[in-house]
């Protein structure tokens, strides 16, 4: 087994679930503790729309979906910003126009659509050298916001009017939470798929949040319980030849519910 | 006597065609204790954050300790925000919401040279026992003292408080007053409070402002606690304001 993991498609496969893993479950616990969970869901599907714009001009989609989906992003906060829209309004609305458009291009094409259909359930075994860098860069980049932003996007997650009279930019420092949540929903599609790239973003940090006491360790639980899934996921996905995303996903469910019985359990040892 | 250290002038507040604040004048010198009173919708709140910068007003200037609002450091002010307002799934604890006091954004894992000086404040105002319960498990009062801490240990030159103590049992409401009373003392600190409690107001600030969209009154509480300023500012009297008699008969 060990010499399968060797080959190149499944050491591209295993370093681009980590890399994912790592930073869906990054950006999750600003995502879960924001109460925005839906976010993932509507970025991923407007992330849909730019990957059939990208189809229907016969170009790699990833390069259009990541605009796309920005702006997608953009228009969310400035919704929710500027108007007297909840969030959840505001990313419905948006998740509609997206998957609408989505459909629109995909029928001026014509012609067999098969790329759209991996989009929708993702191919973590397909990925390319040239993916693999943009998730690199990409994961490295996340980084650099554990140094600069974490702070700040925690303070503001906390309370945003405290956050502010500290002279921090809440809004402009959301901008940047949301580009940076849709960049890495679009490369996360590629790999696990539209329908169910929002879970990789609200699982592991819905459950670092049950066993967490602070906000600092729950990030950390959040993205080892996020790379770790990837790991196992992709290895029983390989032994029992399962479809990958899903299969890691149904491994975050498990340690999920762990998660409830472990914090079920610490309450009443508390108590 | 000492500097003015805030200054507002001609000051309107506009929220779409609804007018929040109009043509608010006032000097505040440094070292008063001034408590801002008013009915519900009287501007208490939108006056308070347009003194911590959260608001820029529509028309008119204002002036902190010299300089417009958006040119003050955060170390500059001190604010305690009404404790309803906590998000209570937010996973912290004390010693780390104090902390944000000291360094102005929130902590990752905390080194043993900045707990020091959190503890330190956290048993001054009677919390030490709390630095590490999670925050979601404090009692209101629990909770106004962390706030409070999380205020005091920047050392601020003015105080800005939120109804500080509502929802606080007696003994609590003390105790946080006599902390706030302690800090302007030693520091010759301004403090700004809202409060719905005119017995708060009228025992502790030097100068009581009743506001209701206008200045009604800024004086003495002595000369702002009379029948004239209250009717002006609330349309009625009401029976605690013969309480408030009582006390300064009882004086």
């Amino acid at each position: 087994m060990i010499e399968a993991f060797m080959q190149s498609f499944m050491l591209r496969a295993m370093l681009a679930g980590i890399l994912v893993g790592f930073m869906s479950s990054y950006f999750g616990v600003f995502i879960v503790q924001r109460r925005m969970s839906f976010m993932g869901s509507g970025l991923s599907h407007a992330a849909f729309g730019g990957v059939a714009l990208g189809i229907l001009l016969s170009t790699e989609p990833l390069w259009i979906a990541i605009p796309f989906t920005i702006i997608a992003s953009i228009g969310i906060t400035l919704l929710k910003d500027k108007t007297k829209l909840g969030s959840d309004t505001s990313i419905g609305i948006l998740f509609a126009i997206s998957v609408a458009l989505g459909i629109i291009f995909l029928s001026l094409k014509r012609s067999y659509t098969a790329d759209a259909f991996a989009y929708l359930f993702g191919s973590i075994l397909s990925v390319q050298t040239s993916d693999l860098i943009v998730t690199m860069i990409l994961a490295l980049l996340t980084v650099l916001t554990f140094f600069f932003y974490w702070s700040r996007w925690a303070y503001s997650t906390f309370d945003r009017e405290l956050a502010s009279t500290d002279r921090i930019h809440v809004t402009i420092d959301d901008y940047v939470l949301n580009i940076l949540l849709a960049i890495t929903i679009v490369v996360s599609v590629k790999l696990v798929g539209i329908i169910l790239v929002a879970a990789f973003l609200v699982i592991p940090a819905a459950s670092a949040r049950l066993i967490a006491g602070t906000f600092f360790s729950m990030t950390i639980i959040s993205i080892c319980l996020g790379v770790i899934s990837s790991i196992i996921g992709l290895i029983t996905s390989y032994i029992f030849d399962l479809p990958s995303g899903a299969t890691i996903i149904l491994v975050q469910a498990l340690i999920f519910f762990i998660a409830i019985a472990y914090s079920k359990v610490s309450i009443k040892e508390s108590i | 006597m000492n500097d003015i250290v805030i200054e507002i002038k001609n000051l309107f507040v506009n929220f779409a065609r609804y007018s929040a604040l109009e043509n608010l004048n006032l000097s505040i010198p440094g070292g008063s204790f001034v408590s801002v009173v008013g009915p519900n919708g009287a501007g208490k709140t939108t006056f308070l954050k347009v003194i911590l910068g959260l608001l820029k007003p529509n028309q008119g200037s204002i002036t902190i300790l010299g300089k417009q609002t958006d040119e003050l450091s955060p170390f500059d002010l001190g604010y305690v925000p009404q404790v309803k307002t906590l998000d209570r799934s937010f996973p912290a604890m004390p010693i780390e919401l104090v902390s944000t006091g000291l360094k102005a954004k929130w902590p990752g894992k905390m080194k043993q040279k900045d707990k020091k000086p959190v503890m330190e404040i956290l048993e001054k105002v009677g919390a030490g026992n709390l630095a590490k319960r999670p925050l979601n498990k404090l009692s209101g009062g629990e909770l106004q003292r962390v706030y409070l801490a999380r205020a005091l240990i920047r050392k601020p030159k003015i105080l800005v408080l939120d109804e500080p103590a509502t929802g606080i049992d007696w003994i609590g409401e003390n105790d946080i007053h006599k902390i706030i009373d302690d800090y302007k003392s030693e520091f010759n600190a301004t403090i700004i409070m809202v409060t719905h409690d005119w017995e708060a107001a009228y025992h502790h600030a030097d100068h009581v402002l009743m506001l209701n969209r206008h200045i009604l009154c800024f004086d003495t509480p002595d000369k702002a606690f009379t029948e004239q300023c209250l009717r002006q500012t609330f349309g009625h009297v009401g029976h605690r304001h013969e309480m408030i008699f009582v006390g300064r008969h009882h004086d």
